[in-house]
């Protein structure tokens, strides 16, 4: 047994989380200005980071409503947009089984991208660990944090790190970092290649499906390869 | 057209998709064989984000040899498997990506 504390795991959380913010950070700045261009009012820029909290499907709404999208169409776009959340669910739910109703409401308002991909490999390597979900806490409450504030730079003061230093790239990289070592048998290899091959194929699909259908093929391939 | 109404449709959907299985699941024991299926999902949702952060630039696929983010992403690989250390990938990938920008 690893029994770590509740403020051990929290910590753990948000320390992981950090090298991820270096991509997040800039990534909120535009979508504040890109939000006000859509001829959004401070207030509402900045709602939308808090009621919605994610940020490709924002950057969306954003765009359609520059566009005069109907009602509806933005609703349905944002919610296909946001499926993939659906397969997080479903994934960190063993990790997450027995916890009060007031635990999953929260957690599941902070469940984005990057709280799911750091913590997630650090459930893996600590099932028995029952402190666990505050790992996900500490995640989740840091990169909403750091969105929120982002935001409001983006909405008050503009882009202040300039598009031209590429640091969106550290989203990539942080994800290989928590790939890479998991990469341990051949079921292992065969998804992450298929998904990444695949990914690409299927980029030009809209609403990211491309990469919900890069993931479903990979884990296919990847039961199938640990069947045989 | 009621911007508030729309953020406030989109955030209740969001956070249903997010709630979802979390809930039914603790409710519902999953079949055994997605309980498998799941174990491979960090893997190919996080493959399938890198892909085409690496290989797309504005929507436009960029041709291998003059991609500097592509040679970066093979010198982070490295790092990432020598150090398995998530502050070091960056740190390589990064300045490497920089670098290799100025010559490719």
């Amino acid at each position: 047994m690893n029994e770590s504390k509740p403020l051990n795991e929290f910590f753990l959380g948000v320390r992981d989380e950090l090298p991820i913010l270096l991509g997040v950070v800039p990534f909120g700045m535009i979508f504040g200005i890109l939000a006000l261009n859509a001829g959004l009012s401070n207030l509402e820029a900045q709602a939308m980071s808090s009621v919605i909290f994610a940020g490709s499907a924002q950057f969306m709404v954003a765009k359609l409503l520059a566009e005069s999208t109907p009602f509806f169409i933005i609703v349905i776009s944002g919610f296909v947009i946001n499926l993939r959340h659906a397969l997080y669910s479903a994934t960190l739910s063993p990790y997450l089984k027995g916890l009060s109703l007031k635990w999953k409401v929260l957690l599941s308002y902070l469940l984005t991208d990057e709280a799911f991909a750091v913590s997630v490999i650090h459930f893996q390597k600590n099932e028995d660990n029952s402190n666990k979900h505050w790992h996900l806490f500490g995640s989740g409450l840091t990169l909403w944090t750091s969105w929120q504030i982002s935001t409001a730079v983006g909405i008050f003061v503009g882009a202040q790190i300039p598009e031209a230093w590429g640091l969106d790239f550290a989203l990539p990289l942080t994800f290989i970092a928590l790939v890479i070592p998991g990469l341990k048998d051949k079921p292992g290899l065969l998804v992450a290649a298929t998904a990444s091959i695949f990914s690409l194929i299927f980029f030009p699909l809209p609403f990211k499906l491309g990469m919900l259908m890069a993931s479903f093929l990979a884990i296919g391939i990847g039961i199938w390869s640990e069947k045989k | 057209m009621n911007i508030w109404l729309l953020f406030l449709v989109l955030g209740v959907l969001t956070f249903l998709t997010r709630l979802s299985f979390i809930a039914i699941f603790d409710k519902v024991e999953p079949p055994r064989s997605l309980r498998k299926a799941l174990r491979f999902v960090p893997i190919a949702v996080l493959s399938a984000i890198i892909g085409p952060e690496v290989f797309y630039a504005n929507n436009t696929f960029l041709a291998t040899l003059n991609n500097p983010k592509l040679f970066a992403a093979l010198i982070a690989t490295l790092v990432a498997y020598k150090t398995k250390s998530i502050t070091w990938t960056i740190f390589s990938g990064m300045i490497a990506f920089w670098i290799l920008r100025l010559f490719l």
